[in-house]
């Protein structure tokens, strides 16, 4: 089985195979308070502290919908470019487990408050876009733990009542690299509108991977598998990975797919069948009795469509026209909004053309070192301008500003002080400079005449000694001239 | 002085403002009768330090601004009761403390009363005879051997033996107004969301709604006013301003127009109940209402779909009680699933199972659309029947059971004609309105006899005016000889 990387085309024994993948992205709503009572969303506090009588399921609790939750998951549709339903349903999903209090999840079954909507994907081949069928508010569950105690599982329900969005996409994605951009632009958009903080590490961003085969050319879906529960973009592409390999051997072998629900094994790199649709979970929908269905005021859409920010694809635009970027630096610097506001700040006062190549090449290869955002660089946007300053200015050279910005990383200094302290300012004054050449000039009498008699390449050689005899602040343009003037 | 527990709810208030009586005279007298009265078994705990002590307090610092002034009150126990044993007459919760307090019974407290008692019910108020309680059945004061109706039985029999001076219970198909009609009380069922369900351990919820039990159509008001309030923990309340019921309590019925639906008149209903109906319009006549037939054609199927619903929510609000956070939980079983299994095989009893499995049944895949979303369609035309009836009339009138109380262990072995019990007073839940039981008559045996009016939503008012004069027309006197304090 060989694979064709640029389309992800597998070819199997006797056939080439196209992937279809659709997800289920769960994202958590950026909100302080749970999607049915008031209990705090904050990560990471202690076991069962954050959990209120109607999140434990205590005999006549009833829920209450949080109006913020439902504004974040219009706020999201409208930058999905999705339809808002005017009218949705919650609906209890019934299933029993030790960390879902109520014994059943409340979530939108037939009428999700969000419709369908699209995202639009940049490509090496160019843009794509893909279909979102769906966007719905529901709870999370809790926690189990069972790897604290070798008989017990224990349960967190500091989770449960968490409200997620689940957006779901058409069945249109055909490749792991395509899974990994749907994902990232889809969590651009959301951390652009303050919907969801896509922080991954944390949980805050989850999807299900539905995965089939179908001969290339087939119009028709194949079978599919689900994959629950994959909680990174890497784990996600190695899942598809494996999964697609695993149904094209299957369906070569002249067997057919199971659609069955699967889990994917970290430690062994390989899909796993957790219940086959006959196993199914009959969940027994219906609308939940304590909830009166959602009615949105049309005047509360229009507000919010007033209130949403530049997302990334307009964002991008403007960069592209305003800055004359390329639609790939555009890309990389609309990514993220705080990276955008950096540049913009930095472009305020500073050359555009420079501050893309230094902020997309030694600052992103310095947050990447560190590991950190860019809202916690040590280099601050202002700093960033006056580096960029003192070198289309002249006042240091290229070379020098490659150190200003190693210290600048370190310690976050101001560029002009550090140029002050390490003595960097370019020497620009051509006395001095004709100075330093005549040394250099003297001392290898032997190569300056071989120049003269036409070895050429020792001009660098004589740019080279005198950028070192001035420990690098000469200019480099100006021991140039200086340098062709002496050999005329 | 004389039993002072013979008094109404209105009285005692009275009596308290005047300063002839004091709280703990009162709360001593109330607790001296349940004491009296075990035979009935019809409270499941009893909160005699707690009462005197609050009653001791009020009479120490009175305040008799307010509607309930140092009354000693029991409830129904599916109020979720701060500090209180909270059963809902299941083994589920056998020795569940809430650490919080239903709505409904913190208005009343903020009126002036407290908590004497909880008060017997069938299992999660699943039941029509308060036999399926797992802290056994409840008896009927009114006759040895007979059934108060349910779910609210124990407070139907502690109000009509002066257990309590009134009492609150909660009705999903009937379950106030068929033990009142069975005791000879007034009971009511406000329209949904009139009174908050915080806090009330839920059956079915969309039918579920909290209300009065009491000796008089006075203290119904007066208890109805206390205990009702918008509610922002309760997304299915009403935010409306709180009515005056008793202020706005009169007999001038004058000019209403009855409606006397003929789909009511069931075969095999006793004659007795014909001619208590009869009575019932001949009186409200004769105070000035007209008397107008109409038609509720899809009454039938109101029992039926009734038992698809409710059964179906309650197999989904009782998944809670799981064995893993509160309540019973059963020490047999070596996994997750067999602890849920033993839990709830022996949490439960055989009534809530069966109404589990009805309920799983008719929402599972496959079943869903024939049963639950059927049962929807056809609550929707329910509802109109009683829209369409109320563009021509007031009220409508009509018994509130098929009979009168029977014997204990009499349906207990037949569900069906156990439920068939339910099939006057299930159409108002379904529809949503209000609807109340007020004493009439008796039978042949002594036994008493109910009619209930159903009202327009938030026609509460007018459903009290109308059971007033009922009442003052009938003139009934219970006058129970106490058989069990012997």
């Amino acid at each position: 089985m060989s694979l064709d990387k640029s389309k992800y085309i597998i070819q199997g024994g006797k056939n080439k195979w196209e992937v279809v993948i659709g997800l289920e992205v769960h994202a958590q709503v950026s909100s302080n308070s749970k999607l049915f009572s008031g209990s705090s969303t904050k990560f990471g506090a202690e076991p069962n502290t954050q959990v209120s009588l109607v999140d434990s399921a205590f005999p006549g609790m009833l829920p209450v919908i949080n109006e913020y939750c439902v504004q974040q998951a219009v706020k999201t549709g409208l930058g999905l470019n999705a339809k808002i339903n005017s009218y949705s349903v919650f609906d209890r999903k019934n299933y029993f487990y030790a960390d879902l209090p109520q014994g059943y999840q409340i979530s939108q079954f037939k009428n999700p408050i969000v419709g369908e909507g699209e995202i639009i994907l940049d490509l090496p081949s160019g843009s794509k876009k893909v279909g979102i069928e769906r966007l719905h508010l529901e709870q999370d569950a809790g926690k189990s733990i069972h790897d604290l105690d070798p008989i017990n599982t224990f349960v967190d329900l500091n989770r449960s009542g968490i409200a997620l969005m689940e957006i779901v996409s058409k069945p249109d994605l055909r490749s792991p690299e395509e899974v990994n951009v749907y994902v990232k632009k889809l969590r651009s958009i959301m951390r652009y509108l303050g919907t969801c903080d896509g922080n991954m590490q944390e949980g805050s961003l989850r999807a299900d991977v539905n995965v089939s085969v179908r001969k290339e050319g087939d119009t028709k879906l194949g079978t599919r598998c689900e994959i629950k529960n994959v909680n990174s973009i890497k784990f996600m592409q190695m899942a598809i990975d494996y999964e697609a390999k695993r149904q094209v051997e299957l369906l070569e072998s002249g067997k057919s797919i199971d659609q069955e629900t699967r889990l994917f094994d970290i430690k062994k790199n390989e899909t796993r069948s957790m219940r086959s649709k006959e196993d199914a979970h009959d969940y027994r929908y219906f609308s939940d009795p304590d909830l009166l269905p959602l009615n949105l005021d049309k005047s509360l859409i229009e507000k919010i469509k007033k209130e949403l920010p530049e997302l990334p694809d307009q964002k991008k635009e403007r960069f592209i026209k305003n800055y004359s970027l390329s639609p790939y630096e555009a890309n990389v610097l609309v990514s993220e909004r705080e990276v955008a506001t950096y540049f913009e700040e930095v472009i305020k006062t500073a050359d555009k053309k420079l501050a893309t190549n230094w902020i997309i090449g030694d600052l992103f290869a310095s947050l990447n070192e560190k590991n950190i955002s860019i809202s916690e660089s040590p280099i601050k946007a202002k700093d960033m301008a006056s580096l960029i300053n003192a070198i289309s200015s002249g006042l240091i050279s290229g070379r020098a500003a490659k150190e200003v910005f190693e210290i600048m990383k370190e310690t976050g200094a101001e560029p002009v002080k550090i140029i002050d302290e390490k003595n960097l300012k370019q020497k620009s004054d051509p006395k001095e400079l004709e100075k330093i050449i005549e040394t250099v000039l003297k001392s290898n009498q032997d190569k300056v005449e071989q120049y003269k008699s036409g070895k050429d390449k020792l001009f660098g050689f004589f740019v080279g000694q005198v950028m070192k005899l001035s420990c690098g602040t000469a200019n480099p343009q100006l021991v140039n001239d200086i340098l062709k003037k002496k050999f005329k | 002085m004389s039993d002072i527990t013979k008094n109404s709810l209105t009285d005692l208030v009275g009596l308290i403002k005047k300063k002839e009586v004091k709280s703990e005279e009162i709360t001593n007298a109330y607790i001296n009768n349940i004491n009296k009265g075990k035979k009935l078994n019809s409270y499941i705990t009893e909160s005699f330090d707690f009462a005197l002590s609050k009653a001791k307090s009020f009479d120490k610092k009175p305040n008799f601004k307010c509607l309930l002034p140092g009354i000693p009150l029991a409830v129904k126990d599916l109020f979720c009761t701060n500090g209180v044993r909270t059963t809902a007459g299941s083994k589920m919760l056998e020795n569940f403390v809430p650490n919080y307090e239903s709505t409904v019974t913190s208005n009343l407290w903020s009126e002036g009363a407290f908590l004497l008692g909880k008060l017997n019910c069938d299992e999660y108020a699943m039941g029509s005879s308060n036999e399926t309680s797992f802290f056994g059945n409840v008896i009927n004061p009114v006759k040895e051997n007979t059934v108060p109706g349910g779910s609210s039985g124990g407070s139907a029999s502690a109000l009509a033996a002066n257990l309590t001076p009134a009492t609150i219970g909660t009705d999903t198909g009937g379950s106030i107004r068929q033990p009142a009609s069975f005791t000879g009380t007034v009971g009511l069922k406000p329209t949904y969301g009139l009174c908050s369900r915080w806090g009330i351990v839920a059956f079915a919820s969309s039918l579920d709604q909290a209300g009065p039990m009491t000796k008089t159509v006075s203290d119904c008001a007066l208890m109805l006013e206390a205990m009702s309030s918008f509610d922002l923990k309760d997304s299915t309340s009403i935010d409306k301003k709180k009515e005056n019921y008793s202020k706005n309590l009169s007999k001038n019925i004058k000019g209403l127009k009855i409606g006397i639906p003929k789909e009511y008149r069931v075969d095999g209903m006793p004659n007795e109940i014909e001619e208590l109906w009869e009575k019932g319009k001949f009186f409200l006549k004769e105070e000035g209402a007209e008397i107008i037939d109409i038609s509720l054609p899809h009454t039938e199927y109101a029992l039926p779909t009734y038992y698809i619903v409710a059964p179906a929510e309650a197999s989904s609000n009782l998944a809670r009680y799981d064995g893993v956070k509160y309540g019973f939980r059963s020490t047999k079983g070596s996994n997750l699933i067999e602890m849920y299994e033993n839990t709830r095989s022996e949490g439960f009893g055989d009534e809530v199972k069966r109404r589990i499995l009805i309920g799983t049944y008719v929402l599972s895949s496959g079943y869903y659309d024939a049963y639950y979303l059927k049962a929807q369609k056809v609550r929707q035309l329910i509802k109109n029947d009683f829209d369409s009836a109320f563009n021509k009339v007031d009220a409508i009138l009509t018994p509130s059971t098929p009979s009168a109380a029977f014997k204990i262990g009499e349906k207990k072995d037949d569900p069906i004609s156990m439920y068939l019990n339910d099939i006057f007073t299930v159409p108002t839940n379904l529809a949503g309105i209000p609807a109340m039981s007020v004493p009439a008559g008796i039978d042949k045996n002594n036994l008493p006899l109910g009619l209930q009016l159903i009202g327009k939503p938030l026609g509460e008012q007018t459903l009290l005016n109308l059971a007033l004069s009922i009442e003052s027309k009938t003139n009934l006197k219970q006058n129970l000889t106490k058989w069990w304090e012997k």
